[in-house]
């Protein structure tokens, strides 16, 4: 039990003392250690083509075209069905993606450093809303975009950052948290300050007053264009915590559309996994929860940090998606994720609740002691490749990944 | 054919989720196909384009203003769904106060909200019990544990480590304790005062500290612990830890021991330390027979008898059972008890065997016969023993478990005397005078057994003792002012017929 607890305060000194900058754009290929032609990272425990969900395999077409290693997105298709990509998930490359989470070798890159421990992590610029990629989008548009991102948007995003020698992220976090975003499901607050942070630096460096326009208005446009930042951010913020013999601590939850997946310190790299779950909540006009594919993507690496559905009281709004809505029902979503957590988090703190801090450190114990499975905000996938997003809502982890890991962590530490 | 009707609010900004759910309850309305409250922002307008909701007027609305898009089967029903819309925009917020006060679900979180907590209470299925246990223990909480089938495995292991860390456990199966005045589970209101009870038993700790209170006097402690505390394989663990707590109080002038008889090396253990005791002692083991107990120790065999010796004051108002027994006709020879406390059943027991009456019992006392159903003569159930209670609350929740054999009892031409016990205090029923009242209202009054009960409580209890004995009286049933008094009635009813 000591064990345990003194692994645990390692931890979370590990995400509190974490430093986390965005320092730089740059093509996955430069940047992902072991990414390679024809190879696509995906959001999620690991998953084989046969196996994925509709939008992952309506993304993962996508990229291949994008990518120009197929004509078409039935040559695409095909090819996949003959193995000719290799398949792995973001976490096993320093990398996350939201929903499916597409990276591949041409894609800008957003690079956080944790400066506190010297570590990067990577994920794509935000897309914007409607028909992205994230959402199993694959048509013209939205390859398109990926294009402008890549040509465009991508290099001159690089060079402000490099001007300003980066954007450290803990007090801009710390902000949107006073001003109404969990991170998740509500970037407005922290888009907002990135863009008034980045904008003289995106002027200082560009020499092309149309891109220059078409840059700003993107970000300005995009309410979760910070998004993709805080899920690099959570990624490098956890990464340290990783390997703490005897550490109970959550270091990331991810779901690939088809399973749920968790890994936690003291386990080392394995994934628990278990059948993802279907989200409750509202949806765009035209769709039902009859079109909605079960829960997927990386972001709920910000959850693991204690922001998003941990947060919640910060965003009464999201709230909404389930239940009446209330500022009160959005305080006890908060108060229930801090019965299962390690600590709290004393610089991000949430002014509706008297200061007091995000709940920090999720304990695989705790929770299946509780039996109160995190709760994440996220977006809603249609089922089917190429639709898009047609809804947002709640979501709970599957309890069975934190029995597995406890059980897993009681073997190693031989008291099971 | 349907009809699509839009309206485009300038400068009129209402946060995504809030629009969303109200798009659902419009588009839930009758008739209505498809429904969407937007901000008009270049996204938001394509996703209602695709859906059919914009027209011309829609699509020239900006980001900063509000878009309504509603298709209908006709105009009327658009139209009525649109003010709808409009009257959801400024429908006042309904705020959940109850939800306003968090509950922690677990100690790790609760205990920093009550700084001070030194007591848990356990109250679950038995299975989980000594899991709750372990947890309150290692944050060094002392434990009663209300739940019972925890096992004896389980009850020492948890005993071990409560006396590792200098803690009580009381339990498994503890209803009752009153710790430092503070009533927990089935107890009654008691003034504080200097006795101090140990008990195994819950309704003895409350007929006694109820008979004590009625002396006039009153209770430091009550300490429950639990129906196998006294059994070779537990060894009195508990109640010893009990008793050192008790010693070591300074409130405490006299110390009473109820119990089952138990295990004879556990009774020597037990008495050695009583013999040690600087305090006055008395110790009820009931229907126990014969023990060696010191000379110092007051030995007694019924709780009225230890309430009597414990307390400092006179005991009871005048009170003579041959004067109150009523005469029952000669061929109606048998006594039924039903109770719903087990050691009121037990005393009861004590009773009629002290007397030389042959008694038995569901749950006899070393002497008593085991009671097999169409037994005849004098019958003593337990109605709180698993045999009535699987699947149902304990008779001092719900007093219905005894209305079926009280109505048997009161029909039955062989029985001279129905006896009975009526528990108050808290967590007990609110009126199980009353519910007893009424059956035996409902009986034929010219031919039925004399019925006897007592009341255990205090006129203090959210029943009321006072109460409770005058609705029995009102019911013509005679009321004794102990168990014990009782059960005598009951012998003095029979013998004067």
């Amino acid at each position: 039990m000591d064990i345990i607890t003194q692994a645990n305060d390692v931890a979370v000194r590990r995400m509190l003392t974490g430093d986390p900058a965005l320092v730089d754009v740059v093509p996955a290929i430069e940047a992902i250690d072991g990414l390679k032609d024809r190879m696509i990272l995906h959001a999620g425990p690991p998953v084989a083509w046969n196996d994925m969900c509709g939008p992952m395999r309506g993304a993962v077409t996508g990229i291949a075209v994008f990518e120009g290693w197929a004509e078409n997105l039935a040559d695409a298709e095909e090819q996949a069905d003959t193995g000719a990509f290799e398949f792995h998930p973001n976490h096993h490359f320093d990398a996350v993606g939201p929903m499916t989470g597409m990276t591949s070798m041409s894609q800008p890159v957003m690079v956080v450093e944790n400066r506190a421990f010297g570590n990067r992590a990577f994920c794509t610029i935000n897309e914007g809303l409607g028909k992205v990629m994230r959402f199993g989008g694959n048509d013209l548009e939205v390859l398109d975009r990926l294009r402008w991102l890549r040509g465009s948007f991508g290099p001159a995003f690089g060079r402000a950052l490099r001007h300003i020698g980066g954007l450290a992220l803990k007090d801009l976090i710390a902000r949107g948290l006073t001003m109404g975003d969990e991170m998740h499901q509500r970037n407005v607050a922290c888009s907002s300050l990135t863009l008034r942070a980045l904008a003289p630096a995106f002027a200082a460096t560009s020499d092309d007053n149309d891109a220059l326009s078409r840059a700003l208005a993107f970000i300005g446009g995009n309410d979760q264009f910070f998004l993709n930042i805080a899920m690099a951010m959570g990624k490098s913020i956890m990464d340290p915590v990783r390997d703490i013999e005897g550490s109970s601590v959550v270091t990331a939850m991810s779901r690939n559309g088809t399973e749920f997946g968790i890994r936690v310190s003291g386990t080392g790299d394995q994934w628990f996994t278990a059948p993802v779950e279907m989200p409750e909540g509202l949806y765009f006009p035209g769709f039902t929860s009859d079109d909605a594919n079960p829960d997927m993507g990386d972001s709920t690496i910000v959850e693991t940090i204690g922001l998003g559905g941990f947060a919640m009281a910060a965003s009464p709004a999201v709230a909404g998606f389930v239940g009446a809505g209330t500022a009160t029902e959005a305080a006890a979503t908060t108060h229930a994720m801090a019965e299962i957590v390690h600590t709290e988090n004393p610089e991000w703190t949430i002014p509706s609740l008297d200061y007091r801090g995000v709940p920090t450190g999720i304990d695989v114990r705790y929770v299946v002691e509780t039996g109160l499975a995190p709760t994440i905000n996220t977006g809603i996938a249609h089922k089917d490749p190429g639709v898009g997003q047609v809804g947002a809502g709640v979501v709970r982890a599957p309890l069975a990944c934190f029995e597995q890991a406890v059980r897993a962590l009681a073997v190693r530490l031989g008291i099971a | 054919m349907s009809k699509m009707v839009t309206q485009v609010r300038e400068g009129f900004f209402l946060d995504s989720v809030a629009l969303m759910r109200i798009s659902q309850t419009i588009a839930g309305l009758p008739g209505v196909e498809e429904a969407a409250l937007m901000m008009g922002t270049p996204a938001n307008k394509e996703i209602m384009a695709a859906a059919g909701l914009l027209d011309a007027q829609g699509e020239a609305a900006t980001g900063g203003d509000l878009v309504f898009g509603i298709r209908a089967e006709d105009e009327a029903l658009a139209q009525v769904a649109l003010a709808t819309a409009s009257d959801l925009l400024f429908q006042p917020r309904t705020s959940s106060s109850d939800a306003a006060t968090w509950q922690p679900k677990s100690l790790r979180t609760a205990l920093p909200k009550l700084a001070g907590a030194n007591l848990a209470l356990i109250s679950v299925p038995g299975d989980f019990a000594g899991a709750e246990a372990r947890k309150a223990l290692y944050r060094d909480l002392n434990v009663m544990i209300f739940s019972d089938n925890v096992s004896l495995v389980e009850e020492r292991a948890l005993k071990a480590i409560a006396a590792e860390r200098g803690l009580l456990v009381m339990g498994p199966d503890c209803g009752t304790a009153i710790v430092s005045g503070v009533p927990i589970g089935f107890a009654n209101e008691v003034p504080r005062g200097d006795v101090g009870i140990v008990g195994a038993s819950g309704t003895g700790i409350q007929e006694v500290s109820s008979l004590v209170a009625r002396a006039g006097g009153g209770i430091s402690h009550a300490i429950g612990v639990g129906g196998r505390d006294l059994s070779s394989a537990i060894e009195g663990a508990s109640t010893l830890a009990a008793l050192e707590l008790l010693e070591a109080d300074d409130a405490t002038r006299h110390i009473v021991l109820i119990s089952k008889p138990p295990a004879p090396e556990v009774a020597t253990k037990v008495m050695d330390r009583l013999s040690k005791s600087r305090k006055e002692v008395t110790v009820c083991l009931i229907g126990g027979g014969e023990f060696d107990a010191p000379v110092e120790i007051r030995k007694v065999d019924t709780l009225k008898a230890a309430a009597m010796s414990a307390s400092l004051n006179a005991y009871f108002p005048e009170w003579n059972t041959t004067n109150e027994a009523q005469s029952v006709p000669p061929q109606r020879t048998g006594v039924r008890g039903l109770f719903a406390g087990g050691t009121l059943a037990a005393e009861a027991q004590y009773v009629f065997l002290a007397a030389g009456e042959a008694v038995s019992s569901n749950a006899p006392i070393p002497g008593g016969a085991r009671w097999v159903n169409g037994h005849d003569g004098h019958v003593m159930i337990d109605l709180g023993s698993d045999e009535f209670t699987r699947g149902r609350p304990h008779p001092m929740i719900d007093p219905s478990v005894r209305d079926s054999p009280l109505a048997d009892a009161l029909n039955d031409k062989m029985l001279g005397v129905v006896l009975l016990d009526v528990v108050i205090g808290f967590g007990a029923h609110e009126d199980p005078s009353g519910h007893i009242a009424r059956i035996v209202e409902a009986t034929d009054q010219s031919d039925r057994p004399v019925v006897v009960a007592s009341v255990t409580g205090t006129d203090s209890d959210p029943q009321g003792r006072a109460a409770q004995e005058r609705r029995l009286d009102a019911a013509g049933v005679l009321v004794a002012p102990s168990n014990a008094d009782a059960a005598e009635l009951a012998l003095a009813c029979l013998l004067s017929g």
